[in-house]
């Protein structure tokens, strides 16, 4: 179980690593909704369903989706 | 590597020590410590009384379905704190909420462009007849996290972001599909005030702001913990519909 | 080792977490990367939070049928309580701070900092 959390904190840093160097900006966009994907993970093994649920709703569903307009209304609209 | 981000790694490192060396402090030295991972001590803890349900009342054993009257009914404990011991600080949450909604719709004020600019063109049949068919069982799933909240893990924030999220997917499949701010506005509106107001009647009721002034039955029953699940659908709708605000401002910038 | 990494994995991982959103606030020039920095610091802190209340072998706090009186053993409910709606005020602040982003870039048309008049250093 130990190496289990392990792994998902390791994929979890990785992922936050890989958003901020990613060239295009959908690709960081994403990257930082599992960020938060793994986060609600490890919310649920921390025995915090409740906040499981918020993380997954809120951190990795609408923030993902207020980023993504915001980036077509900036620089996405050019593409 | 410039000068710029070696800063900013110095910076970085300089910050990491600091909250580092906060949890190696050894409690022998006087000093408050943190606990290590896994060995909170809640005994100790006010998290304690409000397990046991006894801030303000002898302390007994709480059984599901059976004990009846407990301080705050609600079964799932995180709902017993976040609306009925700190439902004040869940009042000043909404508020920030509600500034942030606020706020942004007044940056992004433009009456010129006052139209949904995002969906560029017609959804495709599988979005606009999926859509269809999920939209209403997104709102249920929403209702059921919300009533249910003080029962099972769930609640007023989890259901109204479903709630909102199942409107966004209303507002991208077609490109005629407008909101109606004013009901929105009403809704919000009247959530808002009817929060307040039942925090009021306690205030007359029994003297303090908030309390849990009805009956609230046996515990794990569907209709108990007094104010716990009005308060809590009042705070979902806010949080559905200012949720569904950010989104309908942000896709109409 | 894997005492150590039991120990650790969390607090040690959520701290790294707040670091490497700190860094990328600093040194990144695109204003949509500092927002995803920001984020990053924001389930930093909610991690270590819920870490810090956690007992092994404890349950979640919800009394139900199995789970059905509270003599268990229960993880501390408060972090998941301010952390609850500390998810919910960091998306609506995010959102403000987008909006923000979509004025700048209509007024200045670029999202690089660097190049904005007067953030310059």
């Amino acid at each position: 179980m130990t190496l289990l959390y392990s792994f998902l904190i390791l994929l979890m840093l990785i992922s936050g690593i890989a958003a901020l160097i990613f060239d295009k900006l959908v690709n960081s966009i994403i990257s930082a909704g599992m960020v938060s994907l793994i986060a609600a993970f490890l919310f649920y093994f921390l025995r915090a369903p409740d906040v499981a649920m918020a993380e997954a709703a809120i951190g990795a569903g609408l923030s993902t989706a207020i980023f993504i307009i915001t980036l077509y209304k900036t620089e996405g609209r050019e593409n | 590597m410039n000068f710029r981000k070696i800063l900013a790694l110095m910076t970085v490192i300089l910050l990491g020590i600091f909250i580092l060396q906060a949890f190696l402090i050894s409690p022998e030295k006087g000093e408050i410590a943190l606990n290590n991972f896994g060995k909170a001590d809640i005994e100790n803890r006010t998290a304690q009384l409000y397990i046991d349900k006894s801030v303000n009342s002898p302390n007994e054993e709480v059984i599901y379905k059976e004990s009846k009257d407990k301080e705050s009914g609600s079964a799932n404990i995180v709902t017993s704190i976040v609306a009925n011991y700190r439902a004040l600080d869940t009042l000043g949450e909404v508020t920030v909420l509600f500034l942030a909604a606020t706020g942004l719709s007044a940056i992004l004020y433009n009456k010129k462009h006052a139209k949904n600019n995002f969906v560029v063109k017609e959804g495709s049949f599988i979005l606009k007849n999926g859509i269809k068919i999920l939209f209403p069982l997104l709102i249920l799933a929403g209702s059921y996290i919300i009533i249910y909240g003080h029962l099972s893990p769930g609640g007023s924030f989890q259901g109204g972001a479903v709630i909102a999220t199942a409107l966004l997917l209303k507002l991208l499949s077609s490109k005629e599909y407008e909101l109606d701010e004013n009901k929105l506005k009403a809704i919000e509106v009247t959530a808002g005030v009817s929060f307040v107001s039942i925090g009021l009647y306690g205030l007359y009721a029994e003297g303090s702001f908030l309390t849990n002034f009805l009956e609230t039955g046996t515990i794990a029953n569907l209709f108990s913990g007094g104010i716990v699940p009005i308060l809590y659908i009042t705070i979902g709708l806010k949080v559905a519909v200012e949720l569904t605000n950010i989104i309908n401002d942000l896709m109409k910038a | 080792m894997i005492d150590f990494l039991e120990k650790w994995s969390f607090f040690g991982g959520s701290i790294l977490l707040i670091l490497i959103g700190l860094y990328g606030v600093i040194t990144r020039k695109n204003l949509i990367k500092i927002f995803i920095g920001l984020s990053l610091m924001d389930t930093g802190i909610n991690v270590l939070l819920v870490s810090l209340g956690y007992v092994k072998g404890g349950f979640a706090p919800i009394i139900t049928s199995t789970i059905n009186n509270n003599s268990y053993n229960f993880v501390d409910p408060i972090p998941q309580a301010l952390v609850l709606t500390s998810i919910v005020i960091g998306v609506a602040v995010l959102a403000l701070g987008l909006g923000v982003i979509i004025k700048i870039y209509e007024k200045y048309n670029t999202l690089d900092i660097s190049k904005i008049r007067g953030l310059k250093w």
